[in-house]
């Protein structure tokens, strides 16, 4: 594959290079791996990473293979070095990316059919994506309360995957801190306000982030029927380029605003 | 703020009223002999005592721990001029019988036993870190400085330069003894050369290994010398702000330690002005929330920050964003007491001690399968077999060796063939185990090794913090998968995912703790496969090929 070098919103050109699955590209400087792999066309799985928030590094399925590394890195926080030579598949990591799917198939309770986010989750997706089509590992079936106490929102435990994109969204980007992580290992479930029902955390803006960047169903509007919830994670990264002066036109997943309207 | 103490005259008034005693009983009152009632012996001391209207001459010291904590209580007489007695097992019966017979009568009483001198436990072994403990009160700052407590400090400041600091503990090869044995010299210079003027030091306390206590007995035991260690620390990297975090479960540590600091800031040998300089360190006691995973540095620091305690992705690295965004330096415990033995002798000194790659000595808490149990201090390179078969006197019971567990829940078992192993970072690491934090468990041929690497991981399952997937559900799985071979209902199946799943688990979590979880499982697999597939209920696959 060949990387046409793009210019980022400042005009600064690419210049880092980084050998990319055996091809020669150019980073920008400071560039996560993952940045640059995206911008170029290759696919590394993620799930706990979304543009616009911080880095969290806990699903761990964006680990790739840097020569010289004893460890695996982890693409969505490392930053690209030059000379840098990076591997994003090879059959360990996609053993390790399939095991890692199917661990968190075994934690909750992810019933496809009866789901509100089936045909655009991104759990369903990553299963799909890395080939995970049974589950060997023993079932939990976790027995985790519904939160349905908010007028507009509900939270179903049960098909948490503990990526914290919400607990980030509402911190940093709504400055609400409603949502938070209680307990520890496999007894940590999603709080809100102060493990109180959602509906009467005061602090909740009923802004809906947490909903948009939820990766399965685990958050939802309420009165969604399986397979109508559609998340709108982009909606964050828009809203910080926004913020930060650098938006580029908005791609995909969005529609209540055609993109004509927000390109600068 | 008291006024400055001076070393010197603390230290001669300290001998010269010790010299007026005719008797000294030294009573452990660390918290393994506290726990078998080493209170109350002490009480039945010095009621004894003081009927007989002998409190001028005879003193009941309480102590820190000497080691033998399988024979606890622990009381040690030192008649003036004469060779000590140590008594064990002592009880309430046992102390008026020392008090009649010994501190007041003619001599050695024969109601008790006495720990013979030459014990192997005892003579094998080389006290650096240890050096006090057990000879010293350690809630009485004057105890401290009347055996040479604070002297490194003052040298270092009086009349070294932080650089000069630096260079000797380089010089020295010290290791960090929590684990994984990073030169602490580079460590400090990493601090040192950070850019920034709000730089802490932090002491990792927050032991957690099951059965691992060397760095409990060394701040019960001592405390001041780790303040001292760490004051060392914070002059030599430009910090002027110091932590030591604690867990919780260690009571008697978190107050003997913050005694030590208000006695130490008393005689303003931290705070503001320390000997009369315009030295500055100020240091606080933090206590952890009952999480194992809080001695990993960035958990740590989540915690004194007063937040979850769940690691964070390094680089940065603690030296360069730590606390509060400051550089922040974390050393362990016993690393730190390592310094001021360092700082009085030279590093020459502490080379000639252990091997070339690993100076110094290291404490270990010897626990498991072994006749005499308890804590020892032994030159680095010293062999496995040395220290379970001469100093732990081997295996009682008519049992057998069967494996040696180092580094606790993250380390590997050592079987009978590898006992010659000098003990050291790299050896252990060959092994497939680490030196870890210094527990050392002896399982004999009456431990089923799968039920043992269950346990450890049923340890780590209720440890992980969640952040990261391979090690929140990972270690739940592996639990599961040991379980069911136990219980003998797995097969050939079962096995084979309980290997793969420990190599995701290995390479891809977030910190030490799930990085190394599997690690008995490995090590066990390796050692005593066998033990493994006794327990399945199917033959190996290639032998049913074509078959089920």
């Amino acid at each position: 594959m060949t990387a046409a070098p793009t210019p980022r919103p400042g005009g600064a050109r690419p210049s880092v290079p980084v050998t990319l699955d055996g091809t020669d590209v150019l980073a920008h400087e400071g560039e996560t791996i993952l940045a640059l792999a995206r911008r170029v066309g290759v696919p590394i799985p993620t799930l706990c990473q979304l543009d616009g928030l911080s880095v969290y590094g806990g699903c761990r399925l964006c680990s790739v293979e840097v020569a010289g590394e004893h460890r695996l890195p982890l693409a969505c926080a490392t930053e690209v070095v030059p000379e840098m030579e990076v591997r994003t598949t090879s059959p360990t990591l996609a053993n390790h990316r399939r095991r890692i799917v199917a661990l968190l198939f075994a934690e909750g309770s992810h019933v496809c059919a009866a789901c509100v986010a089936s045909g655009a989750c991104e759990l369903q997706d990553l299963a799909s994506e890395n080939g995970v089509d049974h589950i060997s590992y023993e079932m939990t079936f976790p027995r985790t309360p519904v939160d349905a106490s908010h007028p507009k929102f509900i939270l179903d435990r049960d098909r948490c995957v503990l990526c914290t994109r919400c607990v980030r969204v509402c911190d940093e980007i709504e400055g609400a801190h409603v949502w938070d992580i209680a307990q520890r290992g496999n007894q940590a479930h999603l709080i809100a306000g102060m493990d109180q029902p959602w509906g009467e955390v005061s602090s909740c803006t009923w802004c809906g982030k947490c909903v948009a960047v939820c990766p399965t169903g685990a958050l939802a509007w309420q009165g969604t029927a399986p397979g109508e919830l559609h998340a709108d994670p982009g909606l964050i990264a828009f809203l910080t380029d926004a913020r930060d002066g650098t938006w580029d036109d908005r791609a995909g997943g969005n529609e209540r605003r055609d993109d004509e309207e927000v390109a600068p | 703020m008291g006024a400055q103490i001076d070393l010197d005259a603390v230290r001669d008034g300290e001998l010269g009223a010790r010299s007026r005693r005719t008797h000294r009983a030294l009573v452990c009152s660390s918290t393994g002999c506290l726990s078998a009632g080493a209170a109350g012996v002490r009480a039945a001391l010095k009621a004894d005592v003081e009927a007989a209207e002998q409190s001028e001459t005879i003193q009941i010291v309480p102590t820190g721990c000497r080691g033998i904590c399988s024979r606890g209580p622990l009381v040690q007489v030192e008649p003036r001029g004469e060779d000590p007695t140590l008594y064990q097992h002592v009880d309430t019966d046992g102390a008026h019988a020392i008090a009649r017979d010994h501190l007041l009568g003619e001599g050695v009483t024969a109601d008790v036993e006495v720990v013979a001198p030459n014990l192997p436990f005892l003579e094998g072994q080389v006290k650096v870190v240890l050096a006090n403990a057990g000879r010293i009160d350690p809630e009485r700052l004057e105890d401290s400085v009347a055996a040479g407590g604070y002297r490194a400090l003052h040298t270092a400041i009086t009349s070294m330069t932080p650089e000069q600091v630096l260079d000797q503990i380089d010089r020295s090869g010290l290791r960090g003894r929590g684990g994984a044995g990073y030169p602490t010299g580079r460590k400090w210079k990493l601090l040192a050369e950070a850019p920034g003027t709000d730089k802490v030091v932090v002491a990792n306390g927050d032991e957690g290994d099951p059965g691992a206590f060397m760095d409990r007995t060394i701040m019960e035991s001592d405390p001041h010398r780790v303040l001292e260690g760490l004051a060392i620390a914070g002059y030599a990297t430009g910090a002027e702000r110091g932590f030591l975090f604690l867990r919780a479960e260690y009571p008697l540590a978190i107050e003997r330690l913050e005694r030590a600091i208000r006695a130490a800031k008393r005689g303003r040998l931290l705070g503001k002005g320390i000997f009369g300089t315009d030295v500055t360190f100020n240091l606080e006691v933090r206590v952890g929330a009952g999480a194992f995973v809080c001695g990993e540095e960035t958990a740590l620091l989540a915690s004194i920050e007063g937040r979850r305690g769940t690691p964070t992705l390094r680089p940065p690295y603690p030296t360069e964003r730590g606390l509060w965004g400051q550089p922040t330096m974390i050393n362990n415990v016993e690393t730190l007491a390592n310094i001021p033995p360092i700082i009085n002798r030279g590093p020459e000194w502490f080379r000639s001690l252990g091997t070339e790659e690993s100076p110094g000595t290291k404490v270990f808490a010897l626990a498991g399968s072994l006749t005499t149990t308890g804590l020892i201090e032994v030159p680095m390179g010293i062999s496995l077999r040395t220290i379970v078969e001469d100093m732990g006197e081997g295996v009682p019971g008519g049992r057998s060796f069967k494996a040696a567990q180092t580094g606790g829940p993250s380390g590997g078992c050592i079987p009978e063939r590898f006992l010659d192993t000098p003990v050291d970072y790299e050896h252990l690491r060959a092994l497939g185990s680490m030196m870890g934090s210094g527990g050392l468990v002896v399982i004999d041929d009456s431990v089923s090794m799968p039920e043992f690497a269950r346990f450890y991981m049923e340890f780590c399952r209720d440890e992980s913090c969640g952040k990261c997937v391979p090690c929140r559900v990972g270690t739940v799985e592996l639990h599961a998968l040991l379980d069911r071979i136990c219980q003998g209902t797995g097969r050939q199946r079962d096995l084979r995912h309980l290997e793969s799943l420990c190599r995701t688990v290995q390479a891809t979590s977030l910190c030490g703790l799930g990085q190394s979880a599997p690690n008995p499982v490995v090590s066990t697999l390796e050692h005593f496969r066998s033990e493994y597939e006794a327990l399945l209920t199917d033959v190996p696959a290639a032998t049913t090929r074509g078959g089920s």
